[in-house]
């Protein structure tokens, strides 16, 4: 299992060369990666299945319980299914789709690399992994919403993502580490089975707020859903990969993972049950501003992760009603939602427009794709004799077991949005006339809707094909064993009576939805979107104060604020510290020395009187040239050379900065604040090295680098070991904040000769 | 700068201070020198070079952009702290190994990246400052 996710993210690293190696065709071989995956997470299905759990693990920092765990299950092994199952017919219709993009190998690399960060979200066991794998998931997910990096709302809508998710992703770490402190465990398997003690504990409100929030965040809930909508700037397999399977299923997941653990309480059931439904409600209500194929999809899909959240609310409520309804409507969405996007993407592809009102008598040119429109539809209207309609039925049989009747009213009025929704959708296919033109794309085009509008009609028909895995399913989520015999045919319950209702409402608001589209359409709706734009907008705006007030532009008066203040920090240690002590005894001065130290005052006094600001770096130079001597007298031979290349160097980047000031003219004279902070700062220096001489020196660590250096890190020389062996890591950071410090520089005068050239 | 001397010293200079760069990346380990110092000396070579010869002189003689080597030296550090960590040992412990007769480690390999790093990102900052000095050169002081 380990190796399936690093596969993943070593497959997705070589993508790019693959597609040069492959081109047109690489959609297709890159698929072989998920097609794989899928078949490995296939052949486990009989373990699982059978009540099984599997777990590996390999240490990652031992020392900090963070491992490389994976935990599959029945709800790990669902969604492990659906990323690598709906990735690869993901990556074929990218092929089709984004065919001859300039950047399409990048676009393969990241969407696999989004692909390989899901997977391992879903796998994860221990809470570091999973929260690394997340993080993953919103990065990569920024890359691929904003992979029109040209265009500005897709920009816009990439960074609004990763802003909303990210900054969930905070409030997730703060609650994960609650937990794995309230539990005294850093692997979820083992906090699952101390669900009293959670529960009991008195961070347990806090820690659920917090997972709450990245959760939700994640999962597009109610207030934060409007990232979704916005979102669909990406290219259509992003929007078809991130709304089906993954991405967004994500809060869904992780909710329906800790439901054994965090569920069972009054505020869970609620909170999940309340932010669910206002979800469902929003979605299904600003589902009718749009004509755009996508945006329809989106607030559909915002609509089901609320019903998939009301569910994981109802879970403890029921008996198994709840548990198993969220593992077939989970199922039943990722086909259909799957399946429409990508044809969405096809209609879009071929006959060059999305908005529905554009679109006429498709089913005679496109065929196929209608074909798989049409069953699609009937899942998300929640019709036989497809998985949508059997998921539906599971979850009004919950409701009808647990909530009071004004819930289950505006449940159903959530889920007739749907029935609308389909109708809204395949009416295009059969009205109207066919535009000139316009045919049916390649099979790598139709192949995934079709493929998985098909699973959603086998499995309707035969449920008993996913009875088992849904069982395994709702026993994860339901944290007990748990089954149910899924029918296609339950028989007249008031369930049934509630669908009948679904589908006649959601027929009569088709009827309604071109005057209520044109009504809702006219102006934009305040909601909380805008407090999000307010909230970026006062972040600049207090930034570009701070700057005006802070940011003067004069180097001199940042120097003396600077040194000014540190001097103040200094000497009010240096006051707190207590009475000042003077070193005992401190050896005498060797006549070289005295020569040096001589030579330093004087240039340090020559710099003074100079007038040319290139001959004081000059000059100056003699000081630090000094010091270097110093140190090469002291033994000292590194420091030394060190100096005196530090030295060396600046002159040379601060005479080259200096030619690039024009007119720069002499140093003015007087100047005696600066001068005045100059002395302040040096005397101070001095004290506190008299001061330091003053206290024993401490050889601890000298001595255990002097001891171990050449045994452990086999190098006479400490100080390079030290470096590169002993805190190699801290180098390690060192060299990248150079390395991008470089960058700085670099773009820094790129802007600058821009501005020059006109 | 047009010196004749300059031109024809700095010719043998720079191929001095370079060999002396690597010297003392690769004499790091036992005796004063490093990966950081080894890479300064280089940039001084650079910058010599640049100065006396122009800049796209100085340019031709490198393998790859300054920021490129940014990148690779980063890459290199970074490689060479995984190879413990793909022998089950914590990430970065040092590896040794024999290499037709010299002793070798992940180390040794640390510091060719710190080299890299230091070297291209100092470069680039020196390479860009003379390039934006270069266009005005009768307005400079």
């Amino acid at each position: 299992m380990i190796l399936a996710v690093t596969s993943a993210f070593l497959g997705a690293l070589l993508a790019p060369l693959v597609y040069r190696w492959l081109g047109q065709l690489a959609g297709w071989g890159l698929a072989l990666l998920p097609l794989g995956l899928t078949v490995y997470f296939a052949s486990l299905l009989p373990t699982v299945v059978a009540g099984e759990t599997v777990r590996h693990s390999a240490a990652w920092v031992p020392t900090l319980s963070v491992n490389f765990s994976f935990y599959l299950d029945g709800l790990s092994l669902l969604f492990a299914l659906l990323i690598t199952g709906i990735g690869t017919f993901i990556v074929i219709y990218t092929g089709g789709y984004l065919k001859g993009h300039p950047d399409l190998g990048r676009f393969y690399m990241t969407i696999l690399l989004f692909m390989a960060s899901m997977l391992g979200l879903v796998l994860a066991d221990n809470i570091v992994t999973l929260f690394v794998m997340w993080e993953l998931t919103s990065l990569t997910s920024y890359l691929l919403i904003g992979f029109n990096h040209t265009e500005f709302r897709s920009r816009r809508a990439a960074t609004q993502a990763l802003f909303v998710t990210a900054g969930g992703g905070l409030a997730l770490l703060a609650g994960l580490v609650l937990l794995a402190g309230m539990g005294g465990s850093w692997e979820i398997s083992e906090l699952l089975a101390k669900g009293e003690v959670l529960r009991a504990h008195p961070w347990y409100l806090g820690a659920l707020v917090l997972v709450l929030v990245g959760a939700f965040t994640k999962s597009a809930q109610f207030p934060f859903h409007f990232w979704l909508p916005n979102a669909m700037e990406a290219p259509t397999p992003v929007s078809a990969y991130l709304h089906s399977a993954t991405m967004v299923k994500a809060g869904v997941y992780l909710l329906a993972r800790l439901q054994p653990a965090l569920g069972g309480t009054e505020v869970w059931s609620s909170t999940l049950m309340a932010f669910g439904l206002a979800t469902l409600l929003t979605g299904a209500t600003l589902t009718f501003r749009h004509t755009d194929l996508k945006r329809l999809l989106a607030y559909s899909t915002v609509a089901a992760l609320g019903a998939l959240v009301f569910a994981i609310g109802l879970v403890p409520l029921t008996s198994y009603y709840g548990a198993v309804g969220f593992a077939t409507f989970l199922l039943a969405h990722s086909l259909y939602k799957g399946g429409l996007f990508m044809a969405a993407g096809a209609v879009d592809h071929e006959a060059g427009t999305r908005d529905i009102n554009q679109l006429s008598g498709l089913f005679r040119v496109m065929p196929i794709t209608g074909v798989a429109v049409g069953l699609s539809a009937l899942s998300l209207a929640g019709l036989p004799p497809v998985l949508g309609f059997i998921g539906k039925e599971v979850l009004y049989l919950a409701a009808l077991q647990a909530a009071p009747a004004w819930i289950i009213g505006l449940a159903v009025l959530g889920f007739a949005v749907g029935a609308t929704l389909a109708l809204i959708l395949t009416v295009p296919f059969f009205r109207g006339q066919p535009p000139t033109g316009v045919h049916e794309g390649p099979p790598s085009l139709w192949l995934g809707p079709v493929v998985l509008a098909g699973l959603g009609l086998l499995v309707g028909l035969f449920p008993g094909l996913y009875n088992p895995l849904a069982d395994a399913v709702a026993s994860a989520v339901k944290g007990a064993p748990t089954s149910y015999h899924l029918k296609l045919w339950p028989g007249f319950n008031p369930a049934l009576l509630l669908s009948l209702l679904t589908v006649a409402v959601g027929v009569g608001l088709y009827f309604v939805y071109p005057r209520l589209q044109a009504w809702m359409a006219q102006d934009p709706l305040p909601g909380p979107e805008n407090a999000y734009v307010a909230l970026l907008r006062g972040l600049l705006r207090l930034a570009a104060r701070l700057e005006q007030t802070l940011q003067s532009g004069s180097l001199r008066a940042y120097l003396v604020w600077v040194f000014a203040g540190l001097s103040g920090l200094v000497g009010l240690a240096l006051w707190r510290g207590g009475p000042f002590r003077w070193p005992g005894e401190t050896s005498a001065l060797s006549p070289a020395q005295l020569v040096l130290v001589a030579l330093m005052l004087l240039g340090g006094l020559l710099v003074l009187r100079l007038r040319s600001h290139l001959a004081m770096v000059v000059v100056a130079g003699i000081v630090g040239a000094g010091v270097a001597l110093l140190f090469l007298l002291q033994n000292a031979p590194d420091l030394s050379i060190t100096q005196f290349l530090v030295e060396t160097l600046t002159a040379i980047l601060i005479a080259l900065v200096l030619l690039q000031i024009r007119n720069i003219g002499e140093v003015p004279r007087g100047r005696w604040l600066d001068k005045l902070v100059a002395l302040l700062f040096g005397g101070l220096v001095t004290v506190l090295m008299l001061g330091m001489l003053s206290e024993p020196i401490e050889l601890h660590l000298t001595q255990f680098f002097a001891e171990k250096s050449l045994p452990e890190g086999f190098g006479r020389n400490i100080v390079n070991v030290i470096l590169v062996d002993f805190r190699g890591l801290d180098t390690f950071g060192e060299i990248t904040v150079v390395g991008l410090a470089g960058l700085g520089v670099y773009a820094l005068l790129k802007r600058l000769r821009r501005e020059e050239k006109p | 700068m047009n010196t004749l001397i300059l031109k024809t010293t700095s010719r043998f200079l720079f191929t001095l201070l370079l060999l002396l760069s690597v010297f003392l990346l690769l004499r790091g380990h036992n005796e004063p020198g490093g990966g950081f110092i080894g890479a300064l000396v280089a940039v001084g070579a650079y910058a010599l070079f640049a100065l006396a010869h122009g800049l796209t002189a100085a340019r031709k003689l490198l393998p790859l952009p300054p920021l490129r080597l940014v990148g690779w030296g980063l890459l290199v550090a970074l490689l060479s702290a995984l190879v413990a960590f793909f022998l089950n040992k914590p990430l970065m412990t040092g590896v040794w190994f024999s290499l037709l007769g010299v002793k070798v480690g992940t180390p040794v390999i640390f510091d060719i990246g710190v080299y890299l790093t230091v070297f291209g990102a100092l470069l680039s900052a020196i390479f860009g400052l003379e390039e934006t000095a270069d266009r005005t050169p009768e307005e400079a002081p």
